[in-house]
């Protein structure tokens, strides 16, 4: 397999890795918002999170170009200080994240929902806080589940394709992802190097969602 | 040093309502009756896990709750160790870690003298499941206790064990009771157990008092109408 090959492959590892770190505050904070209380527009706000899952990736994209590009609301602000999100690593990482949040979400809130409440309530008893009760006792308990849906969210952010390339294009040895580059080589006529992509694609994707369902078997 | 406690409560769920109005001067009190007659219930809001409809819960000098001075406070301010009919140890954690979890208030002294009146110091360092159900039982007890509670609740601390290991484990109780004198509320529909631990009994039928009193003197009652050793 040639260099570029290998470069793709391990900068795309690394923004999936990236962005996996990035949606883990989020996602478990919403796992369990949604596992553990019942409040105004919760139904609203589960059904927001997991649209990732069913629109088409591309309008996903369409929608973070339009929140994140110089027009956009966020891409504004952000421009205002000075940061550059679309066309560059950060809009992989962000597209990633976006399309990988719903499933660590939908894991989380399981994994919180399977720990018995009696153990928070007891925590409590004991002059702990609702901080200390989630680290010490709701976060530990939850933990198998968590990991095995940050696993698939990390395996999701390695197969992203259709919002990368809306926001971050496929641009070498800057934003080229595996599922990118496996697109951009086949319509090239490179077939060696799609398919050392899809080896190496192959084998990390099989290696996380092998650990994932290990996980969240045992 | 004398101790109150003040249950007086009204308690809706479902169609299940809780009445009580009791105030007892005795440091061992016990709740007797049968499953269903909402015990644990009272437990639960002693604790602060369950929210009464209106009342005052006061004990000692902490008023726990006071509807009409809109004073409820929350579990993690009630200074009551509970000890759950299905007890919650922490599974990830060892002995030592569960013993310990509440213990901000209590000295190196309090742990050494809880751990010789329960014999625990053995079992520090093992886990949870490593257990059996006596010691896990002890565990839970010295776990509430090391958060110096002015109430200990245990609901049916002894049901789970059978007839040799209760034997084995009452008498901790008692320990706790006469050398600690920590107040308890201790819930049993067992007539022996409760007569090896309280001073007073209030006897629970479906959410009601019906009789409240020396333990010898409501449970010979009980026993009159058939006792309740084997709960309907």
């Amino acid at each position: 397999m040639t260099t570029d090959v290998w470069q793709v492959a391990w900068f795309t590892v690394t923004v999936a890795g990236v962005a996996t770190i990035v949606m883990l505050p989020p996602g478990i904070g919403l796992a369990w918002l949604f596992a553990r209380h019942r409040f105004l527009g919760r139904t609203a706000l589960e059904t927001l999170v997991a649209l990732p899952l069913v629109i088409p990736p591309v309008a996903t994209g369409l929608i973070l170009l339009n929140l994140f590009g110089r027009r956009g609301s966020l891409g504004r602000l952000l421009a205002a200080a000075g940061v550059e999100v679309i066309f560059t690593w950060k809009a992989v990482v962000l597209a990633m994240a976006v399309m990988g949040l719903p499933l660590l979400v939908r894991a989380g809130r399981v994994a919180f929902e399977q720990v018995d409440r009696r153990y928070e309530q007891m925590a409590a008893t004991l002059g702990a806080g609702p901080l200390r009760v989630f680290m010490t006792v709701s976060l530990p308990l939850a933990g198998r589940g968590l990991m095995a849906g940050t696993l698939l969210a990390f395996s999701r952010a390695l197969g992203e394709f259709g919002a990368t390339v809306m926001v971050a294009g496929s641009i070498p040895g800057s934003t080229r992802t595996i599922a990118a580059g496996i697109y951009s080589y086949t319509e090239v006529g490179n077939d060696a190097a799609a398919a050392g992509l899809l080896l190496v694609s192959i084998c990390i994707a099989f290696g996380a969602l092998w650990v994932s369902n290990r996980l969240a078997q045992s | 040093m004398s101790f109150a406690l003040t249950l007086d409560f009204v308690l809706r769920q479902d169609d299940f309502v809780l009445e009580m109005h009791e105030q007892v001067a005795d440091r061992a009190v016990a709740l007797y009756g049968r499953s269903g007659a909402g015990k644990t219930m009272v437990l639960d809001t002693v604790a602060g896990l369950r929210r009464p409809h209106r009342g005052r819960i006061q004990a000692g000098d902490h008023v726990l709750f006071d509807s009409k001075a809109h004073v409820d406070l929350p579990a993690r301010h009630r200074r009551v160790g509970y000890v759950p009919q299905d007890v919650t140890l922490f599974p990830h954690m060892d002995v030592r870690r569960n013993v310990m979890y509440g213990a901000g208030r209590s000295t190196s002294n309090m742990l050494a003298h809880v751990l010789d009146l329960l014999d625990l110091e053995p079992f520090l360092d093992r886990r949870v499941g490593q257990l059996s159900g006596g010691e896990r039982q002890r565990v839970a007890i010295a776990r509430a206790l090391m958060a110096a509670p002015d109430l200990l609740l245990l609901d049916e601390p002894l049901s789970a064990l059978d007839v040799e290991l209760r034997a084995r484990v009452l008498p901790y109780l008692v320990r706790v009771r006469d050398d600690l004198r920590v107040p308890m509320l201790y819930v049993s529909h067992h007539a022996d157990e409760v007569r090896a631990i309280a001073d007073w009994v209030i006897h629970l039928e479906r959410g009601r008092v019906t009789a409240a009193g020396p333990a010898e003197k409501v449970l010979a009652a009980a026993a009159g109408t058939g006792g309740l050793d084997s709960p309907g």
